[in-house]
């Protein structure tokens, strides 16, 4: 559906992966004497959409970088297909793509010019097929109008469709996002929502989600996991979590306001 | 203990920094663009101060040496001793100090700054090595820039010192007796010992800068520190390395 093909008759169009499986195994990483991650282990199965919640500060953005390689940890490894994440064979030989809770954009780079950096470095095409491609890829996410503006010239919501765009243009067989739907109002959010779903149906991508946001748990997730305290306290199906026999978990995905006992002031007494 | 610590952190990230950076050389012609675009900055944007500057310290040191030969009567020997200062000495530290200000606070700002905004992490995610594309084309372009902004320093500086000499009462010394006497002591080894220099103090401002902008952690304040680390130990590192590299050139030259 999204295969166009270029003047000179080649296909451009994004080629459906082979998803790949994450397990991550004993996994543990402190910083400062703070233990942030305590022997966390996690499979993911290929094709899968896993949403890892949990509040701030728990540890889920970390455990991203862990699986993307941008963390060395104390303890544990992540395999990707059975092999160590931070080998050369998986670094070279599996696409993997992270988009940044802030976009990450380069600043000083068009649109164009951030989705066509990667294209263009490992000189994955002609100019003529590169342009062709990043054009697709925001054709896709309803950005093509944005292609010659600047990150500072756009709005939360589109530099969220940015960087997914930007991961996209890589063909990741592993898609990692880092709160893809924080910051938005709840129209971006359900359409953030969409694009990851349909991304994994359409790219059969592996797709780990870190997320405060219960309705995309819900809708889109295969499976969800909440982290509290570097530990994986729930996992289960988004089913699992509309009646919760944890109190933790429960009280972490329905917070009743209080105003009469309120929790700040158990916190800063 | 804690600072000796950070330094030897500071001396080993550096180190790798230059190592990865040479060894994405090869990378270096399909760069053209950035390094076309680092040049521009460190040479034609550096040249109007490194101008300025040249043609006031060699006008000053002109005026100083005159004064104090004048009681000699050995003002006509002036030009040698602005010559030989500028080239062997003023041109390329002068040069290296106005970079560290100018062109190496810019690039630790903006590294820093790629660097807290998490873009640094988004190329490493994309396997596309930071050294190779922020860092390896201002190396070498620096290493091309830095004879360029020297000569011209030195040419700067000696026209400067010859304006002084004419123009000033208690010197008087025509322009045509200022460069005889230059000529007869600037020898061309001078001038290449010079540009040896500039190229040692080019290159490690710029090493030293991007390695300090690519480690810093925190926000905008932290950028603002770095920028201000990066600068001081770019300026105590030119003025230590001036004295070995000069004591090391005076050796081979002799």
């Amino acid at each position: 559906m999204f295969t166009q093909f270029s003047n000179s008759g080649e296909s451009v169009g994004f080629r459906e992966n082979k998803a790949v499986g994450v397990s991550i195994e004993h996994l543990s990483k402190s910083f400062n004497k703070l233990n942030v991650l305590k022997d966390f282990s996690l499979k993911v199965a290929p094709g899968e959409i896993f949403v890892l919640m949990g509040p701030s500060g728990s540890g889920k953005s970390v455990l991203l970088r862990h699986i993307i390689g941008l963390e060395m940890p104390d303890s544990g490894v992540v395999l990707i297909n059975g092999k160590d994440a931070l080998s050369e064979d998986i670094r070279e030989h599996v696409r993997m793509a992270l988009v940044f809770q802030a976009g990450a954009l380069f600043n000083s780079l068009t649109v164009f010019d951030n989705l066509a950096l990667y294209l263009r470095e490992h000189r994955l095409g002609t100019e003529k097929q590169i342009k062709d491609k990043v054009m697709q890829a925001l054709t896709l996410l309803s950005l093509e109008d944005a292609a010659k503006k600047y990150p500072s010239e756009l709005s939360g919501g589109m530099k969220k469709r940015v960087a997914i765009s930007r991961a996209l243009v890589m063909e990741p067989q592993l898609l990692l996002y880092d709160e893809p739907t924080s910051e938005l109002d709840p129209v971006s959010s359900a359409m953030i929502d969409e694009i990851i779903a349909t991304l994994r149906d359409q790219y059969r991508v592996t797709t780990i989600v870190v997320s405060h946001d219960r309705d995309l748990a819900m809708s889109i997730a295969d499976r969800v996991g909440i982290l509290m305290n570097g530990n994986l306290i729930h996992i289960g199906t988004p089913e699992s979590l509309k009646n919760p026999t944890d109190k933790r978990v429960s009280d972490f995905l329905y917070p009743k306001v209080d105003l009469n006992n309120p929790r700040f002031k158990k916190i800063i007494p | 203990m804690n600072s000796i610590r950070s330094v030897l952190e500071g001396v080993g990230s550096t180190l790798i920094l230059f190592m990865r950076s040479i060894s994405h050389v090869g990378t270096l012609s399909r760069q053209k663009s950035r390094f076309i675009e680092q040049c521009y900055v460190i040479g034609y944007t550096t040249l109007p101060i490194v101008g300025i500057l040249s043609f006031f310290v060699g006008s000053v040191l002109a005026l100083q040496s005159g004064y104090s030969m004048q009681d000699f009567g050995t003002q006509q020997f002036i030009g040698a001793l602005v010559g030989l200062s500028m080239v062997r000495e003023l041109g390329p530290m002068m040069v290296a100090i106005l970079l560290a200000g100018r062109v190496g606070s810019a690039i630790t700002a903006e590294l820093a700054s790629m660097k807290v905004n998490q873009e640094v992490d988004a190329l490493v995610t994309m396997n596309i090595p930071p050294a190779k594309i922020l860092v390896l084309p201002r190396l070498a372009a620096v290493l091309m820039m830095m004879p360029v902004l020297t000569v011209i320093s030195n040419l700067v500086g000696w026209f400067g010192g010859a304006l002084v000499c004419k123009y000033t009462g208690f010197i008087s010394v025509e322009p045509q007796q200022y460069f005889q006497a230059l000529r007869h002591v600037v020898k061309f080894k001078d001038v290449i010992d010079g540009i040896c220099k500039a190229e040692i103090f080019g290159f490690i401002v710029v090493l030293v800068c991007s390695s300090i902008g690519l480690s810093t952690r925190g926000g905008p304040r932290e950028i603002g520190a770095a920028v201000t680390k990066a600068v001081v130990s770019s300026l105590v590192l030119i003025l230590v390395l001036d004295y070995f590299v000069t004591k090391l050139l005076l050796a081979i030259l002799s």
